[in-house]
């Protein structure tokens, strides 16, 4: 497949939403509601469960599965009211020592004015640096459209999976292509320009794990991504909070390909 | 395009204001703080000439210097546009940033120019304003930040998103320790840098009027589909929306980080 042949398979009706993945992975679950600040945004499911016997906590962004309940999700376009709800469940998190998983499927963040008045951007800053100083393991898992830092709001992560046909950007091809040709039909070439696939981001080392899809076993596929799950949660559990928090921030320090006195930095270099 | 007349206007050492049309050498503009003489209209400052403003007398000392920018995905018309930013403005990249005293206080600072890629922040951005962060917490010095950007560098594909993580990163880990960071929103802080850094500041100053927001106007008019008001994503929105501490004028901006710093020094603490 293409790159836009998988953006348009990330968003394709009838794929697994945020919901069915928490349904088939967690046992004993209680969907916890609201920001405690404002209100209860529907673009996200959280709760806590159990995975294989590990309580966890965890926060889905829920792009709905008809047209009644993607009205009430925004498409998946959570607002600040949903990044502080995700940011209350990952403080909980926190203190019970548990682990959080996430589920990213989203556009981007929702660009209403209602949003800007009650501070999206700076929603989406205190979770991306609340969550990178959480003292608990957090794993997360593009299961669809991982858009631009509404989508890194949660995936600031220890971990992070990428199912086989999700994609994550910086910016919509959409909106790569009316920005650089005034035209957003050339969303095609702005998506092989852009490098959006699952494969991209583990050369990148953005994702350390590509799921093959097979949505039709849809348990199956599951039981893949709770082995990944387990198995990760076993070595990051291990270690002591110092440590953790030491290798998450060398996770994401590493990123960034830039000249320095004549020699090409980074550890990130992509094979072009 | 307005932008690439004002980069044009800046080099030839006049600017003309872009409220009222008048023209004025760069001189006068040092004298009158960048703002217009005639209407009042702030003019945006480029990188080296704000830090001139701001700190102590030959008190700045750059730090990260000599990164550059990498075309590493072959994206369309980026290593032209990167040339041409370089030519028109004789930086390297987009932020500058070092350590310096204000009002004789140390911290370190950086400063974003929006003369250079509307300051979109790529690799080299995201690292030098790491570094700055890195180095202040290593000296347990207070970060005083300029914001002023478009956003991600979308040249920079998911890399340019990854900036975002790994500042945050930096700022929380300088945060932890105790020590302080202020920033400065100036005109315009939008998207990924408002999305991030802009907004992890303990304290949040904003310049009059500046433009402060994450998502373009144009695309939050279409998603809420009526008008929106004309002071939306200002300075005066996000202070009344409870997003920014204080708008300072920029004649008060070293009075006013002189007293935060002073507020904020280390003696003081551990007295």
């Amino acid at each position: 497949m293409t790159p836009y042949e998988k953006l348009k398979t990330a968003r394709q009706n009838g794929r697994p939403t945020g919901v069915a993945y928490v349904n088939e992975l967690f046992t004993d679950r209680i969907e916890l509601h609201g920001d405690r600040r404002f209100s209860d945004d529907a673009a996200i499911v959280s709760g806590i469960g159990s995975l294989d016997g590990i309580p966890v906590t965890y926060i889905a962004i829920e792009k709905g599965t008809d047209l009644d309940s993607r009205m009430k999700t925004n498409f998946g376009c959570p607002k600040p009211e949903g990044y502080r709800k995700a940011l209350r469940l990952m403080k909980q998190a926190e203190k019970f020592h548990r682990p959080v998983i996430c589920f990213v499927d989203t556009l981007g963040a929702f660009c209403g004015a209602d949003g800007e008045e009650r501070g999206q951007g700076e929603a989406i800053a205190e979770n991306i640096m609340e969550m990178l100083g959480l003292k608990t393991p957090t794993i997360s898992i593009v299961i669809g459209e991982g858009g631009s830092g509404g989508a890194l709001a949660l995936c600031s992560a220890d971990r992070v999976y990428m199912m086989e046909n999700s994609v994550y950007s910086v910016i919509s091809p959409e909106g790569c292509a009316s920005i650089l040709w005034k035209d957003a039909s050339r969303a095609e070439d702005a998506a092989q320009c852009l490098r959006i696939t699952a494969d991209d981001m583990k050369n990148f080392g953005v994702a350390e794990t590509v799921i093959p899809e097979n949505f039709e076993q849809f348990s199956e596929t599951c039981n893949e991504i709770k082995q990944h799950l387990v198995a990760d949660l076993k070595e990051l559990m291990k270690k002591n909070t110092d440590l953790l928090l030491e290798d998450r921030y060398h996770r994401f320090r590493k990123f960034g390909i830039y000249e320095e006195n004549g020699g090409t930095h980074g550890t990130t270099l992509y094979p072009i | 395009m307005i932008f690439d007349k004002w980069i044009a206007a800046f080099t030839s050492e006049k600017l003309t204001c872009n409220a009222c049309k008048k023209e004025f050498s760069v001189k006068e503009l040092r004298k009158s703080n960048y703002i217009c003489p005639e209407c009042g209209k702030y003019f945006r400052i480029a990188g080296r000439e704000r830090i001139n403003q701001i700190v102590d007398k030959k008190s700045f000392e750059e730090f990260a210097t000599g990164l550059s920018s990498v075309d590493f995905l072959d994206f369309p018309g980026y290593a032209d546009k990167l040339q041409k930013a370089k030519d028109n403005t004789g930086e390297d990249d987009a932020v500058v940033c070092g350590h310096a005293t204000i009002g004789g206080y140390p911290c370190a600072i950086f400063v974003m120019d929006s003369r250079f890629m509307m300051a979109s922040m790529g690799s080299v951005v995201g690292e030098k304003i790491t570094r700055t962060f890195e180095y202040a917490t290593e000296h347990k010095l207070p970060v005083i930040g300029f914001t002023a950007s478009g956003g991600a560098r979308m040249q920079e594909g998911i890399i340019s998103l990854m900036q975002m993580a790994k500042c945050s990163a930096a700022v929380k880990k300088h945060s932890s320790e105790g020590n302080l960071y202020v920033t400065v929103l100036t005109d315009p802080t939008t998207g990924g840098v408002t999305a991030s850094f802009a907004m992890q500041g303990d304290i949040i100053l904003a310049e009059p009027k500046a433009l402060v927001g994450f998502a373009g106007r144009r695309v939050v008019e279409q998603t809420t589909k009526s008008q929106l008001p004309d002071n939306f994503q200002s300075a005066e929105f996000i202070l009344e929306h409870g997003f920014a501490d204080a708008i300072v004028p920029r004649e008060e901006l070293t009075d006013t980080l002189t007293t935060i710093l002073k507020l904020h020094r280390k003696e003081q603490a551990a007295g």
